[in-house]
This record gives C-alpha cells, structure tokens and sequence, in this order.
C-alpha cells in the first residue's frame, strides 16, 4: 500500500508540472523579471519587485501580493517559475498557475521551495494590498481596507486612495474615501498648500481623529538661549516657574545644552559627603555639625574646592542662569505656515468642542437631576405635604429595588420583568408605607423630633434586614436590552438610554403627582386633611384614612424610585441611604410642599453637583462636600427654600 | 419696715442629691475598676475590658453634652459625634507624628551624617503619607507636632465649628427637623471631605496606632489604658458637675424654656439665638474633649467614625437612657454602648429556633432598631423613668397640657411629689 502510494506519488511529481503550467504569461513574466529579488527575500532590497507587482496594472497581481502574504507562494526549483499552492499533507502540495488560477496538480514539495517572507515584508505587502482592496468590486473588502487605514495610517495610503477615488461608486464609501484622504494630506500632503487646504476643510469637525491628526502638527520642543529667536517657527515664550515649564525642569534643560553646570540631589550630595568622611571629618568639618542643609552645602563646596568631587551650582547660580536665558517653544511637527492653519482650525474644533460639552454637562446634569427627583418626590409626599420626617424613606426605595431584584430571580425576560416589578414595587411599599403609618407614625404626629428618632430605627432594621436576607454584595438588577447602549449625538456629546428611561419616569412622576394632588377626589382630600384636619374631618372626610393613603402613596412612589435606580446603580442594602440626605436636602432647597420646588431643587442639586465634578473632575466625594456646604449657605438666605408658601398653607 | 430676708439658697449638693449620687457612683465604680485590673489590682478585669470601659465613660461624657443640647435646649444635633471625631483627629495627629518623629529619628541616627531638620520632616511626611501617596505634610499638621497647640486645637477646632455653624444656623430660625437634617449634611460633608486622600488626614485610612503615648513605649498597656480610664472618669465628672450647673441656674430656665416654647421665650426678650449658640458650642467643646480621650483608646480613627450614623445612634443613647436628665444620657449610652458590644462581639449565645438560627451579630442591629421604635412609642421616659416609679416622682400638673415638646422631659424640680 506504502509502495503504492508512493509510485503514485513520484507519478505525480513527474507529470504534475508539465501540465500546462504557462511559463510565458505576463504575470510569470513579471515575477521572473524580479526573481532574483523576491527569492532573496530581504526587507531593504524587496520594495522594486512589490512596486513593480503593485503598479503592473495586471489584475493577478493582487493574488500574488495575497499569496505572497500568506507565504502560499512556492517557486519551483529546476523551472523557477512561481506557483501558489495548498499543502495537502507534509510532503504533498497542490499547485495552482498564478496566470489563470487553475489548478496544475498535487505535487511532492521535495521539487518546491516555499517563500517566507518577513514581517517587515508582509507590511510592505499589506500597504501594496490596500490599493487592490480600495478598489475591490466587493464593498465589504473596501470598507475593511478603510478600517485599516483608519487603525494605521501609512503614507504611501494617500496615493492609493487618491487613485481609488474617482472610480468609487459606493456614495458612503466615497465620502469616508475623501475624509480619509484629506486626514492623510494633513499628515503626509506633499505640498504646504495642499496641507492648508485640507486642514480648512475640516472647520469646526468634533471628530476625534482629525484633532489626532491635528495635534501632532502643534508638536513643540522647549529650547532655550540668550535671546528669543527671531525666526517664523517660535511659539510661546515660557517662564521658568510657571506651570508649563516648572523650575527645576527649565534647569535640567540648561544643563543638558551645556548652558549650566549640572546640580546635585540632595540624596547625591549626602552620599557624595558619607564617602569622604575621614577621622569624623569632611573636608575639615565635623560630622555632627553636619546636621543642617546650609552646613552640608559648605561641606561639598569645600570638598569641590579640594577637587574630591564636581562642583555644582549653587542655588544663586541657578537663579542667575535661569534669569539670563530665554525659554521658548519652537515647532517641530510643521511647518509654519501648516501650524498656523492647524492651530487656527484646532482652535475652531475648540470652541465647538466646548460648546458640545457644556451640552452634554447640561444632559448630565438633568440625568442625575432626574434620579435626585425620583428619589425625592416620594418624600415630597410624606415630608413636604404631610410634614412626617420619614427618614426609612432610603428604605422604601432599597426595598423597591429589591423587590425588582426578586422579580428578575423568578421572570428571566428583562422586559417582562421589569413591566412587573414596577407595579410589584409600589404594592410592597405601599403596604410597608401603610403598616409603618398605622403602627408608628400616627402615635407621633406633632412630635416631629420623635418620628425622626423612630424611623430611624425603622431604617437600620429594615437595613440590617435586608443584609440579613441578600447578604452584603450588590446584586444585580439588570435592565432590558433596548435600554442598553446609549444615545450617541456627536463624539463629545451621548446620553445614555436608561438615564433617558429616568428623565421621563421623572416627568411622568411629576405628572402623576400633579394629577393625583390636584385632580382626583383623593387630592383634594388630601389637602383639605394637611390643612386644617379637623375642618376636613368635620367635612366628611376621615382623617385618618387620608393620611394612610398619602403616606402609603409617597412610599409606593419610592419603591418605583428603587426599581429604576436600582438599574441604574447596584442593588446593595445601603443604597436607601446613599440618597436619604440629598433627598431632604432636595425637597428642603426646593421648599417644603411643593412639588415644582422639589423640581427646582432636584435641578440645583443636580447640576451644582455636576458643575462641581466638572470643575475637579477627579473627586466625585469633593464635589459631594461643597455641594453640600453649597446648601447649607443656600438656607442661610432662603430658610424656606426656593419656593416658599405664603399664608395659611405655610403654617399647616 | 420689717425685715424682708430672701429665701436662704440651700447648697448645691442639697438642692441637686442626683450629682452627688452620680459623683459617688462613678468614683467608687473607678476605684473598683482600678482594684480589678490588672495594672494596679488582682487582674480580674481584661485590659482590653478596662479600655472598653474607659471608651464608654467617653461615650458617657459626650451622650451627657446631647442630652444638654436636645434634652434641654431641644435642638436635635445630629453633628455631636463629628465634633467627638474631630478631637479624636485633633489628639490623633500629635500621637502620630510624636510617635512617627520618634521611630524616624532612630532610624536616621544610624545615618553616618545627623540629619538635617528637612530630611527628619521628610521621613515623618512619607512614613504617614505614604499610604495615600503623598509625602509632604499638609497645612493642617502645622502644629502637629506640639501637644499644647494639638490640645487646643481638640477645644478649638470643634468649638469654633460648630460657633460659625451654629451661628448661621441660628440666625437664619431654621429649627426643629429641619436644623436635624442641616446638621446631618453638615456632618455628611465632613466625614466625605474627610474621606477624600487629599484632605491631609491619610483618607479613608484615616490615624492610627494611638494606643501607644510617644514616649512611654516601656509602660505597658494595662497602665496606659488605665491612666485613659482615670482621666475619661474625671472628664465624665467633671463634665457632669459643669453640665448640672449649667441647668441648674437661670441660664438652665431659660434653654428649658426655649425647648418648650421658643417664640414665647423670644418675645419675654431673651436672645434665643444667643442662649443656643452658647449651649451648642459648648456642648460641641465637650464631645470634642470626649473624643480626644476616647480615640486614643480605641487606638485607630477613621471617617466612618464620623459618618451621620453615628451621631443617630448617640441620639439614641440619648433617648434610651432618659432625656431631660443628665444621669438619664450617661445610663443610656452605658447600657446600648455595653450591651451592644456584647451582643456584636460575638459573645450572646445565637438562638436556634430549629429552622433557623438566629446569630445576634446579624440580628442585633434589627432589635436595637425596634427597640428604639418602642421605646420612643411606649416610654419616652427612657431608662430614666425608672428612678420616677422608684422613688414615686409624678409629673407636673399642668392641666392636660403637654410636660414638654417631646413629652420626656422631666425636671427633678417640675415635679409635684
């Protein structure tokens, strides 16, 4: 069997080339014109034979870089003529003719030498590929070949996109050629005028990749000398000192241009003085008067006079230098009529940029101003309409998202578990907003000190309770797919849809307040009982019904509030009173009993916070901390907060 | 023209038996402490029972500066336990860098050349700031390293906080809940700065190691905790003696009577912003000194130790325990700080209902919670309403009116035997 298959074998290697392989077709032709080059296979001496492929304008050419690429290309020993193959198995290839394609046979690899080009070559090849893939009939291939000009831009990609731009038919394609193709004249343009040109045409664009292609145009190096240079490519004069050229940075460039004797680190300069001690002295001084640094400068300057070690310069000739030279920035990346095209269109791009992102501060604001609001607008009830300080209010809300948590235990479908748990979050909280009005709260109205106490305890019970039963890591409450991603308007400014999600239950909350309080039967009553109860009461209505109902109202509220923070933030036991404090501090700011001052207030809180952040980006707790002081100053000159009632309604 | 003599003013002690009872009390339960430890005594006190003991007199003296302030004055403070942190932090940065310049310069005196003042302040800097990536000292450890300044700055820094605080509180008439909540943010901003790594107080690291006195590595720590022990003791004394003379006099009448009717007391012409601002300072001032002795006990101090929580919970020492009543806050906090270390440290025996075992560390924080609730239900009194039913005390006659805002005020005076 062995035998045989080897008999088959030596047949094949006999015949296999023979047939019809077509040793006079232009592309073969081409590849021998340049055999001795692609066989030697260096990096240095390769780029006229992948040119030469490249502009042949033969449409084999392509395969040949592909295969080339893909070390698939095989020569044949006795002939030289160049094939493509596959390799069956370890000794057998089939071969194909680079002219046509077709397939000459399976063949042993004893008679075949594989070429293995290098990276460096590979690269070379890609770059001679683009131009192919530009204009490959496929527009998937095109687009992947933009894709990789995109991710690494080379110079010699600007040709071959301005070849493969007229014949674009594509109108998206096109119009990603033509951006491409003026990022790449910015970069490698060969004439400043071109550069300019398409520098200008990118007015105002926020993209990031055209500041990327901008910025390194701005490069500067910091020089120094006696006098500031007059020549065209001088940017800013620097201060040493300043913030952009720190002092000691302005001196190591001194010393590094040989315009300074170099200084010493304090660490050097003890080491320096540790290796000459002798008999308890340093150059004549005593050890132990060494305990200061003015001591320890005379010591090495004495030692540098003995010529032990090198001397340095002493901070009066460092002032001295620094004072007799002149820093400045010279530009590197450009030339400089470019940078002044570049730095005029960066500064266009700036302006818009700013513009752009005070936008999406303004977006940011409103979100969290939003999730303030949720969180508030149930204390707004209990706390602003019928005056009761709730402080479980954080967990009610702890409770709703726990309760969305437990839904999602038993609906898997996102969406449909959502559409449950909200109305599951307000029964739970409404009947636990209710049994906490009937068995505390309505012992201890117009004892307002008392209710804060007791609902306090209520709240690190209820908190301890929940650790107790889902542990102290955050669980997961996990929003619909549709609520994912998020609404993306230009690079600077994207919002996202779930902080959308909030900002209309926010306004749909308001709505339902407004609606509820001002034109139901329930409202009404409401606030008849706030006002003068026992008017109300005398009227008909039960007091004491009402205030169950508001109170268990105001907490079912909060436990929609935790369903949708809860997927905004994590679900963990001490979320309720992440929000206790700004939820007080909201409807307090805003004025008490108020639905649109909680508004007002949720919205100053909201953006203060956030204009804060902005302001130290770095320090979330920082912007938390003056935003607060912020408020307790605000009280100082609204005690009754934005919104104040007047008259008989302010004393109820 | 007869001879018309004043009432003679019996002595204090007579007319107030409560503090010298008190005095009594906490003197023979200091010397039974010193006897049973095992510093001085037989060793049948723990030296960590002896400092858990100390910290709870401390506990003791700051719940006695709330109840002045609510009890008395009616002003729900939840700030007291920040202005305890900040003496903690006050006493906590001497002890650090005392104890840091001390280990710095022995390992420099290994140095083949002294050290220069610079390098001395470097180690220190980057043997406490290390941590949180810094290595120079922030401004606020300007005096750190002197004990005077330090301990002025545990009277000042609080005093003078709640001064400026108290006064643009004040000034403006925010009261009841909501001068509650602002006290709250008040302490949430300063616990949040205070976690902050820039803040120059080591972040959420926060001090520690100030168990051990600079200076005095060779005394032993059941020494050292007993020396706390003495001086939390006498500050609890003395803290009581100066609290039950503030109340006792006019100055007293006048803060009960602004907890009980402020807008009454104001048009009677007396400076109601002023009679607050001085009992919130000084109040402030106390829980500072509590917490400069408390925290060198516990050793280590953090800005969760400031956190609105804890000044809720020294609310319901306060509550618990009795308010109105001086002995009422030193009982409460007593009882809840005591029992709550027993019942979180692990030693109440768990119950096992058969399906479930109940593990009081778990479950202790839900029954302190209810048990608050029932108490502000069922016995506003607190604790201290005990002593009423003991030696038969009936509140005031006055005529179905209220006996105070919150209805557990009691005065040993108001009452009509």
């Amino acid at each position: 069997m062995l035998r045989f298959a080897t008999l088959f074998l030596t047949w094949l290697s006999l015949s296999g080339p023979a047939m019809a392989q077509q040793a006079d077709a232009p592309i073969q032709r081409l590849l021998q014109t340049h055999s001795d080059v692609l066989l030697e296979s260096s990096r240095r001496t390769i780029g006229p034979a992948v040119d030469a492929l490249a502009n042949s304008g033969l449409p084999e050419a392509q395969v040949v870089l592909d295969k080339w690429q893909n070390k698939e290309m095989w020569v044949d020993e006795e002939t030289g003529l160049f094939v493509y193959a596959e390799e069956i198995d370890r000794d057998t290839l089939r071969i194909y003719d680079f002219a046509d394609g077709t397939e000459i046979g399976e063949v042993p690899d004893d008679a075949f030498d594989q070429l293995k080009p290098n990276s460096g070559i590979r690269g070379l090849i890609a770059t001679a590929l683009v131009q192919f893939q530009l204009s490959d009939p496929d527009p998937d291939t095109r687009r992947r070949a933009l894709d990789a000009i995109e991710r690494g831009a080379e110079e010699s990609h600007l040709a071959a996109l301005r070849v493969s731009l007229p014949n674009e038919t594509d109108d998206t394609i096109r119009a990603r050629k033509d951006r491409l193709e003026r990022l790449l004249t910015i970069r490698y343009g060969e004439t400043d005028a071109e550069r300019i040109t398409a520098i200008q045409s990118f007015g105002g664009d926020l993209s990031v990749d055209v500041r990327a292609a901008l910025n390194p145009l701005l490069a500067v190096r910091v020089e120094a000398a006696d006098a500031l240079p007059d020549a065209p490519d001088i940017g800013r004069v620097l201060q040493p000192g300043s913030e952009a050229l720190p002092r000691d940075e302005a001196y190591e460039l001194l010393v590094g241009a040989d315009l300074a004797k170099p200084r010493i680190s304090r660490e050097d300069q003890r080491n320096a003085l540790v290796a000459n001690i002798s008999d308890g002295q340093v150059a004549g001084v005593q050890v132990a008067t060494l305990d200061s640094q003015a001591a320890r400068d005379m010591a090495y300057a004495a030692l540098a006079e003995q010529g032990t070690v090198t001397a340095v310069a002493t901070e009066a000739e460092v002032d001295d230098r620094l004072a007799s030279h002149v820093f400045y920035e010279r530009y590197i990346g450009a030339p400089p009529e470019v940078v002044a095209a570049a730095q005029l269109a960066l500064q266009a791009i700036e302006n818009k940029v700013h513009v752009n992102q005070a936008i999406d501060l303004g977006l940011d604001a409103l979100s969290l101003a939003s999730i303030y609001f949720l969180a508030a607008i149930g204390l707004a009830i209990t706390f602003g309409v019928m005056g009761v300080i709730n402080m479980a209010h954080g967990e009610f809300i702890m409770m709703g998202a726990y309760t969305g948590y437990v839904v999602q235990l038993f609906i898997p479908d996102y969406t449909l578990s959502i559409i449950v748990a909200i109305p599951l979050a307000f029964a739970v909280t409404f009947g636990a907003g209710v049994a906490m009005e009937r068995l505390v709260i309505r012992w201890l109205y117009h004892r307002p000190l008392e209710t804060l106490l007791a609902t306090f305890g209520i709240s690190i019970a209820l908190q301890q309770l929940a650790k107790n039963i889902f542990g102290t890591q955050a669980r997961p409450l996990t929003a619909p797919d549709w609520l994912d991603g998020s609404l993306v308007i230009n690079d600077i400014v994207s919002i996202s849809y779930i902080r959308i999600a909030i900002f209309v239950l926010a306004l749909l909350f308001l709505a339902l307040f407004l609606f509820v309080m001002n034109r139901t039967r329930l409202g009404l009553e409401v606030r008849a009982v706030t006002q003068n109860p026992r008017m109300a009461a005398s009227m008909g209505i039960n007091p004491d019904k009402i205030n169950m109902l508001t109170f268990g109202f105001g907490s079912g509220i909060a436990g929609i509030a935790g369903v949708a923070i809860g997927l905004y933030a994590k679900v963990t036991s001490e979320m309720g009173s992440d929000y206790i404090v700004q939820s007080f501090m909201t409807v307090v700011v805003g004025g008490v009993g108020n639905i649109w001052g909680t508004l007002l207030g949720a919205t100053m809180v909201g953006s203060l916070q956030k204009g804060i952040e902005w302001l130290n980006p770095s320090n979330t707790l920082a912007a938390q901390t003056y935003m607060i002081l912020f408020i307790i100053l605000f009280i100082q000159f609204r005690p009754k907060g934005i919104i104040a009632l007047k008259g008989r309604a302010a004393e109820a | 023209m007869t001879d018309v003599s004043l009432p003679r003013r019996e002595p204090f002690a007579l007319r107030f038996p409560s503090v010298m009872v008190f005095v009594a009390i906490l003197a023979l339960f200091t010397v039974g402490v010193t006897i049973l430890s095992e510093g001085f005594g037989i060793g049948v006190i723990s030296t960590s029972f002896v400092k858990t003991l100390g910290k709870t007199l401390c506990l003791c003296l700051v719940a006695l500066a709330m109840d002045l302030v609510w009890g008395y004055c009616g002003i729900l403070s939840l700030g007291h336990m920040a202005f305890f942190g900040l003496g903690g932090y006050a006493i906590g940065m001497w002890l650090m860098y005392a104890r840091t310049e001390i280990i710095v310069l022995e390992s420099l005196a290994a140095a083949p050349l002294p050290p220069t003042p610079q390098e001395v302040s470097d180690g220190i800097a980057s043997q406490i700031f290390g941590v949180v990536g810094a290595s120079e000292f922030p401004p606020i450890w300007a005096f750190a390293h002197s004990l005077p300044l330090q301990l002025l700055a545990v009277v000042l820094v609080p005093g003078l906080l709640a001064l400026v605080f108290g006064w643009l509180a004040f000034r403006s008439r925010v009261t009841g809940v909501y001068l509650s909540i602002l006290t709250q943010a008040m302490t949430l901003a300063l616990s949040l700065h205070l976690f902050q790594n820039d803040s120059g107080l080591r972040g959420n690291n926060g001090l520690s190691g100030l168990q051990n006195l600079p200076g005095q590595s060779d005394v032993s720590q059941d020494i050292v905790s007993l020396w706390f022990f003495w001086g939390s003791a006498l500050a609890l004394g003395l803290g009581y003696l100066l609290c039950a003379w503030i109340v006792s006099g006019k100055f007293g009448s006048v803060i009960r009577a602004i907890r009980d009717d402020e807008a009454r007391v104001r048009f009677l012409g007396y400076p109601v912003e002023a009679f607050k601002l001085a009992i919130f300072t000084v109040t402030a001032v106390i829980a500072g000194i509590a917490g400069a002795l408390y925290y060198p006990q516990a050793g280590i101090i953090n800005p969760a130790e400031l956190a609105p929580i804890a000044s809720i919970y020294l609310a319901v020492w306060v509550a618990i325990g009795g308010r109105g009543r001086l002995y009422g806050a030193v009982i409460g906090a007593a009882f809840v700080s005591l029992v709550s270390t027993w019942f979180t440290g692990g030693q109440a025996p768990d119950i096992n209902l058969g399906f479930y075992t109940i593990s009081w560390v778990d479950w202790w924080t839900v029954l302190l919670g209810l048990s608050f609730v029932c108490v502000t239900l069922y016995a506003p009194k607190g604790i201290g309403g005990l002593v009423d039913i003991l030696i038969d005390r009936k509140g005031p006659n006055r005529h179905g009116a209220d006996l105070g805002p919150d209805q557990g005020a009691l005065r040993e005076q108001e009452a009509d035997k």
